[in-house]
C-alpha cells in the first residue's frame, strides 16, 4: 500500500513536470509537441534519476558514517565530483560518457580527504568531525570548481551557477542514457548491501559480532555512493540536500530497515527533485532558477532543525 | 576430538597496533557445551581484548583460537555469527528502531543475500523475546527503554541467533540488583538447559562466583588465577590483583569477597 502510494506520487510528479512549464502546450497537443518530448520529457526522468541517485546514495551514507545529518554535499563528495568534472572540462579530457568516471575520481579523493581529517588521530573517524570536515572539503573544492570555471574558456562552462548550485537546462536523452548505463551498478551494489547497512548502525564491532565484513562493507558502500554522487553531478552539477531530506522524510513512513528504505529514499529523492525542478523552471519563467537553490531553501532550515534535534539528544 | 569442545583459546597473545605492550600475553581457556565461565580482572586487564582475540576481530600474534574445531581465523563473520551471540560492551543505537526489528537483526547471519524473512526467523525473534522477558515491549522504539530494558532487548537479539557460544561483556553495568540477578540466572539457565556455553565478563566478583562453573582472573593481560570460584578467589589474590584490602567469606559454600574501609575506627 506504502509502495503503490509512493508510485502514484512518483508519476503524478513526472506527469506535472511536463505539463508545466514557461509555454503553455495544449493538452491536445501534449503527445506531439516538440517541448514535451525533446525537452520536458528528459528534463523530467533526468531529475527523476538524479533525485533518485542523491537520495539513495544519501540514505547509504547515513548508515555508513553512523550520522543522520550525512549526505553527499555536506561530506564533501558532491563538490570533489564538480571539481573532477569541471577540471575534465577545462582542460578538455572527457565528453560526456566519461564526465561522470572524471567526476568519480573527483569524489573519491574527496571522501579519501575527508575521511583522513575526520580520523582525527582515533582509528575510527568520529562521525561528527566527519560532517566538518565534509563541509570544509566541499567549500575547498567549491572555491576551486569557481576558479577554474571564472579562467576557463571552455564553451560548456560559462555558466559557474550550473556547476555550484545544480541545474537541468541541458538535460538531453544522452543524458538519460549516460545516467541509465552508470547508475544500475552501484544502485545494485548499495541494495545488496542493505541488511549489513542495518547492523553497521549499532556500531563497528557489533556489526562484526552479527556477521558483518564491515571493511569491505565500507569500501563497496564509499565506491558505490561516490559513483552514484558522480553521475548525479556530472549531468546535473551539484545539487545538495536531497540526500539529506529525502532519507529523513522516508524513515517516518518505511521505518530504518534498509531493504525498504534504500529503493524508498531513491524514489522519494526522484520526486523531490521532479518537483524541485518544476518549482526552478516555473518560479521566474521565462528565467530559470538552478535547482540546488530550489532544494537548499527547502533543505538548510531542516538541516539546522535536525542539528538542533540531534546535539539535544 | 572432543565434540563438546566449543571454544578452545591456547596461549593468546595479542597487541593492539601502535602499542608497547601486548593487551593480551599467554592467556588460554576452553568452554564446552553447558559451561559457564566468568572472565574477571581491574580495568584494563584485558578482558574485553580476549573476547575480540578469540573471536577473530582481533589478530593473534602468538597461540591460536578454535572455535568446534576450525581455527577462528578460517571462519568468515558471517558463519561465525550463526554459531556465537555477543551482547558487546558498548553499541550504538542511531536510529529509533522498534524492539521487535533490532532483535530481527539477530537473524541476518541465517538470511540469504537477497531472500526474505522467513516464518522460522520470526519464531526465533518471538521465542527470543519471550525468554528475555520483553515481548511486552516488541512494538516499542528502543529509544524509550530503561537501561534494564535494553540490555535484555540486546541478550534477545544475541539468542536469536540461535548460537553455541554465548559471550556477554559486562552486561549488567548500570542494572539495578533485580535485573541483573534475572540476567545472571537467565544465562546459568542457557547453559544448563540449552547446553548453551556462556562466557561472562563482569567486574561482579561475587555474582561470578556464584553463577560460573570457572573464573579466569586476569591482570595486565595476564592469568593470575584460574579455576573454580574457591581457588581463585582468595584474600591474597584478590588483594594483589586489584589493590585493595578485601575479606573473603563463604555465602551457602560460595566464596564471597568483602572490600574492607581503610580508614581508622570505620572497618
Amino acid at each position: 500500500m506504502k509502495w503503490v502510494a509512493l508510485g502514484l506520487v512518483a508519476a503524478g510528479a513526472l506527469a506535472l513536470a511536463v505539463v508545466l512549464g514557461p509555454t503553455h502546450v495544449p493538452w491536445s497537443a501534449l503527445a506531439s509537441s516538440d517541448i514535451i518530448r525533446s525537452l520536458r520529457l528528459p528534463r523530467a526522468i533526468l531529475a527523476f534519476l538524479v533525485g533518485g541517485a542523491l537520495g539513495l546514495s544519501g540514505a547509504a551514507l547515513q548508515a555508513l558514517v553512523r550520522n543522520p545529518l550525512a549526505d553527499p554535499l555536506l561530506l564533501g563528495l558532491s563538490g570533489g565530483a564538480g571539481l573532477g568534472a569541471v577540471l575534465a572540462i577545462a582542460l578538455h579530457l572527457a565528453g560526456v560518457w566519461a564526465l561522470p568516471l572524471a567526476a568519480f575520481a573527483g569524489a573519491l579523493a574527496a571522501m579519501a580527504l575527508v575521511y583522513r581529517l575526520g580520523l582525527a588521530g582515533d582509528a575510527e573517524p568520529d562521525p561528527r568531525v566527519l560532517i566538518l570536515a565534509g563541509v570544509a572539503v566541499g567549500a575547498f573544492t567549491g572555491a576551486l570548481t569557481t576558479a577554474i570555471v571564472s579562467v576557463a574558456s571552455a564553451a560548456e562552462l560559462r555558466n559557474a551557477f550550473l556547476w555550484l548550485w545544480g541545474g537541468l537546462s541541458g538535460a538531453s536523452w544522452e543524458a538519460v542514457l549516460v545516467v541509465v548505463v552508470y547508475l544500475p551498478l552501484p544502485a545494485l551494489a548499495l541494495l545488496a548491501a542493505a541488511r549489513p547497512l542495518d547492523l553497521l548502525a549499532l556500531g563497528e564491532e557489533p556489526a562484526r559480532y552479527l556477521g558483518a565484513d564491515v571493511l569491505s562493507l565500507k569500501r563497496r558502500v564509499y565506491v558505490a555512493a561516490s559513483l552514484l554522487t558522480a553521475v548525479a553531478v556530472a549531468v546535473s552539477g551539484v545539487i545538495g540536500f536531497v540526500g539529506l531530506i529525502v532519507p529523513h522524510a522516508m524513515r517516518r513512513v518505511y521505518g530504518h530497515q534498509h531493504r525498504a528504505l534504500l529503493p524508498a529514499a531513491f524514489l522519494g529523492g526522484g520526486v523531490l527533485l521532479v518537483l524541485a525542478d518544476t518549482v526552478a523552471r516555473v518560479a521566474i519563467a521565462p528565467r530559470e532558477l538552478p535547482v540546488g537553490i530550489v532544494t537548499a531553501l527547502i533543505g538548510v532550515p531542516l538541516f539546522a532543525l535536525l542539528v538542533r534535534r540531534w546535539t539535544m539528544t | 576430538m572432543d565434540d563438546d569442545l566449543i571454544l578452545d583459546v591456547r596461549n593468546a597473545s595479542c597487541r593492539y597496533p601502535g602499542a608497547a605492550a601486548d593487551a593480551l600475553d599467554d592467556v588460554s581457556l576452553a568452554l564446552r557445551a553447558g559451561d559457564f565461565h566468568a572472565v574477571l580482572g581491574p580495568n584494563g586487564s584485558g578482558k574485553t581484548t580476549l573476547v575480540r582475540a578469540a573471536l577473530g576481530v582481533l589478530p593473534l600474534r602468538r597461540g591460536g583460537v578454535e572455535l568446534l574445531g576450525r581455527s577462528v581465523a578460517r571462519w568468515s563473520r558471517r558463519e561465525l555469527a550463526r554459531v556465537v551471540g555477543v551482547v558487546a560492551q558498548r553499541e550504538e543505537n542511531l536510529f529509533p528502531q522498534r524492539v521487535r526489528d533490532t532483535v530481527l537483526l539477530g537473524r541476518y547471519p541465517h538470511l540469504s543475500l537477497w531472500g526474505g524473512v522467513r516464518p522460522d526467523d520470526r519464531a526465533a525473534v518471538e521465542r527470543a523475546l519471550e525468554r528475555c522477558d520483553v515481548a511486552p515491549l516488541a512494538e516499542r522504539s528502543i529509544w524509550t527503554l530503561s537501561g534494564g530494558e535494553y540490555q535484555r532487548v540486546r541478550l534477545a537479539r544475541a539468542l536469536a541467533q540461535e548460537p553455541r557460544l554465548l559471550v556477554l561483556d559486562e552486561p549488567t553495568t548500570s542494572l539495578d540488583v533485580r535485573h541483573e540477578m534475572e540476567l545472571f540466572e537467565l544465562a546459568r539457565s542457557l547453559a544448563d538447559e540449552h547446553r548453551m556455553a556462556v562466557l561472562l565478563v563482569t567486574h561482579h566478583l561475587n555474582l561470578a562466583a556464584r553463577f560460573a562453573d570457572r573464573l579466569l582472573l586476569l591482570a595486565a593481560g595476564r592469568t593470575v588465577a584460574h579455576g573454580a570460584p574457591a581457588e581463585v578467589l582468595t584474600r591474597e589474590t584478590v588483594e594483589a590483583v586489584f589493590g585493595w584490602p578485601v575479606a573473603v567469606e563463604r555465602f551457602q559454600g560460595w566464596p564471597q569477597v568483602i572490600p574492607l574501609r581503610t580508614r581508622k575506627g570505620t572497618g
